[in-house]
C-alpha cells in the first residue's frame, strides 16, 4: 500500500496510476497496429474500386476487404476504447484502477482473439466480410477469436465499472462523476450489450462451424448480429463525443453549457441508440414493419435527438469559452480565433462537423423504413460509415492521441508541421471518399462488388457514366486519406521511438506499454478531485449564438437531403 | 469543465440556456416529423416494403421457379442459356438467387401489377433491381413476396449486392418490361 | 461568490432529485441500457422471426 503508484503530468496537472497507464499505452498502441494493418488495405481496396486502376484480383479484393473492415471497425476501435475507458476512470477520477491484473488477462485475450481471426483471414478461407453472413461459412478460428476479443473486451468493460466504485468508496473526487467519465460510462454500457450480442450469435456460429450444430437461420443470424455490428458503432458514437467534450475542456477549458442537458442526451443513448441496430435489417423479409419503425425511428428518434443536443452543447461550450476569453466579434469569431494549426482541436472540430453533416444526416435518411429501399447494400452505405467512424470516431481519436502523447507517454510530438497538416489531408480525402461514395450509391452502385462494369459476367449491364466517374474521385480521396492516415501512424510512432523525452524516464521500452521508470512516480495518492470551479456567466450565460446559426444550417439541410430522397423514392416502381 | 465533477453538487436544477431549449425543441419537432412520416408513406406513399413472407425451403422455392419457367419460357438468352420467362400479365412470378445467378431472365408488361417472389437457393444474396434502384435483402429458407407494377419499359439489370463468395461480381440478372 | 457559498449551504439539506439519481448511479443505467435493446429489438425481433409463417 506503501508504494508511491502515482505520477502528475506537470504539463496537464493529470494524475496517472502506474497500472493504469501501462494499460492505456498497450491497448493505444494495439490499436493503431490495426490501424495501420487496416488503413493499408483501405488504400488497395479504394484503388481496386477505382475503375481505372482495379489494382487486386478478385480473390485478393474480398479478403483485403473483409480484413479492412474487421481491423477498423472492430479491433482499432475497441483496443482504442478500452485506453479511453482505462484514461476516463483511473485518470480522470484520479483512482487506482481495479483489478489491473485481470486488465492484463483482457488485453492478452484481446491480442489472442484478433491475432486469430487474422490468422483466419491470412489462410485465405474465410472472406467472409465483416459481417460473416451464415450460411457462408469461415473458419472455426475465425469465430473463436471474435469470442475471445469479445471476453477480453468485456473484462475491460467490468473494470471500467469497478474503478468507478473503487473511487466512489476511496472518495477520489466530490460530487458526480464528470461528464466525459459519463460519456465514457454510456460507452461501456453499449458495449455491455453488444459484446452480450456478439456472444450469442456468435458461439452458436461456431459450433456450427464445428459441425455441432446443423444449421443457423440467417434471419436469426442477421438480426441478432446487428445487435453486435451496429452497436458496436454507437460505443465509437458514446466515446467519440466523450472525447469531444475532453478536447473542449482541455483546449478551452470549456465548461458544459448544461450538465444536466449533456447527461439525459447520453440516457437517450444508453436507451435508444442500440434499437438502431434495426438499420440493417429493414430490407430483410419477415420482419414486420412495426417492429422497423419503431426500431428504425429510434424509438420516435430520440437517440437522434440526443446527437443534435451534442451537436450544439459541444461548439456552444467552446464558442462560450471562447467569448469569455474575448472573442466576442460577431458570430463567429470564436472560431476564427480557434487554435486551427494545433491537430487536437483541428482534429477534433472536423471529426465534429463531419460527422454531423454527413454521417448524422444520411444515417438518418438511409434509416428511413421506406427510403432504405433505394439505399440498402449500395456503396451509400460505405459512404455513410466512413464519414460516421473514419472522420467521426478515428479523427477524434487522433486528436485524443495528439495530447496523450506528450501527457501519457511523455514524448514531444516530432515533425511538428507535418502535425499541423495531418488533419486536413485526413478529413479532406475521407470527405471526398465519403461524398463521391454517397453519390455512386444513389445511382445504384452496389458495395462490396469487384467490378462494376461486370466484364467477367454472362449477362451484361452498364452503370451510368456518372457513377464510375464518382467512383473514380471517391478512390482518389480514399487515396488521400490513406496518405493522412499513413501520415498520422507515422507521427505517433515516431514520436514514441524519437520525440523528445519530457521526462528521463520515458525511454522507448519503458513507455511501449510498461510503466516508465520507478522514480517517476512519487506520488501515493493525489488529492482529492474537487468539484469544477463556478462561473459567473452573467445574465442567463454568454449565448452561443454562432453555433446556434450553424446548428440552423445543419436543420436545413437535413431537410433539404431528407426530403430530395423522399423525392427519389416517389420515381422508383410502384411497389408494397 | 468536461473533465471535472460539475460544479454543483445538485446540478440536476440548474436552468438551461435559452438556445439550448430552443434548440431542443427544434430538433424534437424535426423528429416527430421524420418518425410521422413513416406511418404516412405507408398510407400515401407508393413505395412500401412488403410484409408477405414465408418460410420454404431451397427444393419447394426451385420448383416453384421451374413451373413457372416451363410453362411461360419464350424463349432463351443465348450467352447465358438463362430462358426467357413471360408469365402472363398480373401473375404470380418466381426469380430465385444462387451462386452466381439470377433465374430465370422475366419478361412483364408495363403498368402491369406482379407479385415477385423472391429467395435463394444457398447463401445470402441482394436482389438490386438497376437503373430504378429498389434493393432487398434475399436470404435462403425465407421467401419473399413484393407486389411490383414495372411503370418504366426497357431492359433492367438485377444485380446482385451482397457478397456471396469470389462470383459475387459476375452475378448478374435481367427483367425486360415490355 | 457569497451567493454560491449559500447555495452550497443550501444543498446540504436539500434532498439529491430522482433523474439525477438515475443518472448517478451506474448499474441501474447499465440495467436499463441492457433491458431496453433486449426487450425491444433482441426478444421482439426474435418473436417475429419465429412467427413467420411456412410456404403453402
Amino acid at each position: 500500500m506503501a508504494a508511491n503508484m502515482f505520477r502528475q503530468c506537470p504539463d496537464s496537472g493529470l494524475f496517472f496510476h502506474k497500472s493504469a497507464e501501462s494499460l492505456m499505452k498497450a491497448h493505444a498502441v494495439f490499436g493503431v497496429v490495426y490501424l495501420l494493418l487496416g488503413g493499408f488495405l483501405g488504400l488497395l481496396v479504394a484503388l481496386t474500386r477505382m475503375p481505372s486502376l482495379h489494382i487486386l484480383n478478385a480473390e485478393d479484393f474480398y479478403l483485403a476487404l473483409s480484413i479492412h473492415g474487421t481491423a477498423i471497425l472492430i479491433f482499432w476501435i475497441i483496443f482504442f476504447e478500452m485506453a479511453v475507458l482505462y484514461f476516463a476512470s483511473s485518470t480522470l477520477l484520479r483512482s487506482r484502477p481495479a483489478t489491473p491484473g485481470i486488465g492484463w488477462v483482457g488485453f492478452l485475450l484481446m491480442v489472442i482473439g484478433s491475432t486469430l481471426v487474422m490468422v483466419a483471414f491470412f489462410r485465405g478461407n474465410s472472406s467472409v466480410m465483416f459481417t460473416s453472413y451464415v450460411p457462408m461459412p469461415a473458419e472455426p478460428i475465425f469465430y473463436l477469436g471474435l469470442i475471445l476479443f469479445a471476453v477480453g473486451a468485456l473484462i475491460g468493460c467490468f473494470i471500467f465499472l469497478a474503478t468507478l466504485v473503487v473511487a466512489k468508496q476511496e472518495k477520489t473526487y466530490d460530487g458526480s462523476i464528470p461528464l466525459v467519465t459519463f460519456g465514457a460510462l454510456t460507452a461501456t454500457i453499449i458495449a455491455i450489450f453488444t459484446i452480450a450480442s456478439g456472444a450469442v450469435i456468435l458461439i452458436p456460429t461456431w459450433l456450427w462451424s464445428l459441425g455441432f450444430i446443423s444449421h443457423i437461420d440467417p434471419l436469426m443470424y442477421r438480426t441478432v448480429w446487428w445487435a453486435l455490428g451496429h452497436s458496436s458503432q454507437q460505443i465509437n458514437v458514446a466515446a467519440h463525443v466523450s472525447i469531444w467534450y475532453a478536447i473542449a475542456a482541455i483546449i478551452f477549458g470549456a465548461k458544459p453549457m448544461s450538465e444536466k442537458v449533456s447527461r439525459t442526451a447520453f440516457l437517450l443513448y444508453i436507451l435508444f441508440l442500440q434499437l438502431a441496430s434495426a438499420h440493417h435489417i429493414l430490407a430483410d423479409p419477415g420482419v414486420s414493419s412495426t417492429w422497423k419503425v419503431f426500431n428504425t425511428s429510434y424509438a420516435m428518434y430520440l437517440a437522434v435527438l440526443a446527437s443534435m443536443v451534442h451537436g450544439l452543447t459541444v461548439p456552444g461550450c467552446i464558442e462560450v469559452a471562447q467569448r469569455k476569453k474575448g472573442f466576442n466579434n460577431g458570430l463567429f469569431e470564436w472560431l476564427k480565433k480557434a487554435p486551427w494549426a494545433n491537430p487536437v482541436f483541428s482534429a477534433m472540430f472536423i471529426s465534429l462537423i463531419i460527422f454531423g453533416f454527413i454521417g448524422g444526416i444520411t444515417g438518418v435518411v438511409m434509416g428511413t423504413e421506406q427510403i432504405n429501399l433505394i439505399i440498402h447494400n449500395t456503396i451509400f452505405v460505405p459512404g455513410h460509415f466512413h464519414a460516421t467512424v473514419a472522420v467521426g470516431t478515428t479523427m477524434a481519436f487522433m486528436a485524443i492521441t495528439y495530447f496523450l502523447i506528450p501527457v501519457l507517454f511523455r514524448r514531444q510530438l516530432i515533425w511538428p508541421n507535418a502535425c499541423k497538416w495531418q488533419p486536413y489531408l485526413f478529413g479532406g480525402g475521407m470527405l471526398i471518399l465519403s461524398l463521391f461514395l454517397l453519390g455512386a450509391g444513389t445511382l445504384g452502385v452496389p458495395r462490396r462488388h469487384w467490378d462494376i462494369n461486370f466484364s467477367d459476367a454472362a449477362l451484361q449491364f452498364q452503370f451510368a457514366g456518372t457513377a464510375i466517374t464518382m467512383m473514380g474521385i471517391a478512390g482518389l480521396g480514399g487515396f488521400l486519406a490513406a496518405m493522412g492516415g499513413a501520415l498520422f501512424c507515422l507521427i505517433a510512432v515516431g514520436s514514441l521511438v524519437f520525440g523528445k523525452r519530457l521526462d528521463p524516464g520515458a525511454s522507448l521500452f519503458s513507455s511501449f506499454g510498461f510503466p516508465m521508470a520507478a522514480s517517476c512516480y512519487n506520488i501515493e495518492r493525489p488529492g482529492k478531485l474537487g468539484l469544477a470551479p463556478v462561473e459567473q456567466t452573467g445574465d442567463g450565460g454568454i449565448q452561443a449564438k454562432g453555433t446556434f446559426v450553424l446548428a440552423l444550417v445543419f436543420l436545413a439541410a437535413f431537410v433539404v437531403y431528407f426530403f430530395i430522397n423522399a423525392k427519389y423514392l416517389s420515381s422508383i416502381w410502384p411497389m408494397g | 469543465m468536461s473533465i471535472l465533477p460539475p460544479s454543483q453538487k445538485i446540478w440536476w436544477k440548474e436552468p438551461i440556456h435559452g438556445i439550448e431549449m430552443m434548440w431542443i425543441i427544434i430538433a424534437l419537432i424535426w423528429c416527430l416529423v421524420l418518425f410521422a412520416w413513416m406511418p404516412y408513406w405507408h398510407v400515401y406513399g407508393k413505395q412500401n416494403l412488403s410484409n408477405e413472407s414465408y418460410k420454404t425451403a431451397p427444393e419447394v422455392f426451385e420448383g416453384k421457379a421451374n413451373a413457372m419457367a416451363k410453362a411461360h419460357t419464350v424463349r432463351t438468352d443465348p450467352k447465358s442459356n438463362i430462358p426467357v420467362v413471360h408469365p402472363p400479365a398480373g401473375s404470380d412470378v418466381y426469380m430465385l438467387g444462387r451462386l452466381w445467378q439470377w433465374w430465370p431472365i422475366l419478361e412483364l408488361e408495363k403498368d402491369k401489377t406482379y407479385r415477385l417472389h423472391l429467395s435463394s437457393l444457398d447463401w445470402q444474396h441482394g436482389f438490386s433491381l438497376q437503373p430504378t434502384n429498389i434493393n432487398l435483402q434475399i436470404l435462403p429458407g425465407y421467401e419473399t413476396v413484393v407486389t411490383i407494377t414495372p411503370d418504366q419499359s426497357g431492359e433492367f439489370a438485377v444485380v446482385c449486392n451482397e457478397f456471396c463468395g469470389v462470383g459475387h461480381h459476375t452475378m448478374l440478372g435481367k427483367i425486360y418490361v415490355k | 461568490m457569497q451567493r454560491n457559498e449559500h447555495q452550497e449551504s443550501n444543498q446540504e439539506e436539500e434532498p439529491v432529485p430522482g433523474m439525477q439519481q438515475l443518472l448517478d448511479n451506474p448499474f441501474m443505467l447499465l440495467f436499463l441500457g441492457v433491458l431496453f435493446p433486449t426487450v425491444f429489438y433482441i426478444l421482439w425481433g426474435i418473436m417475429e422471426i419465429i412467427s413467420i409463417p411456412a410456404v403453402k
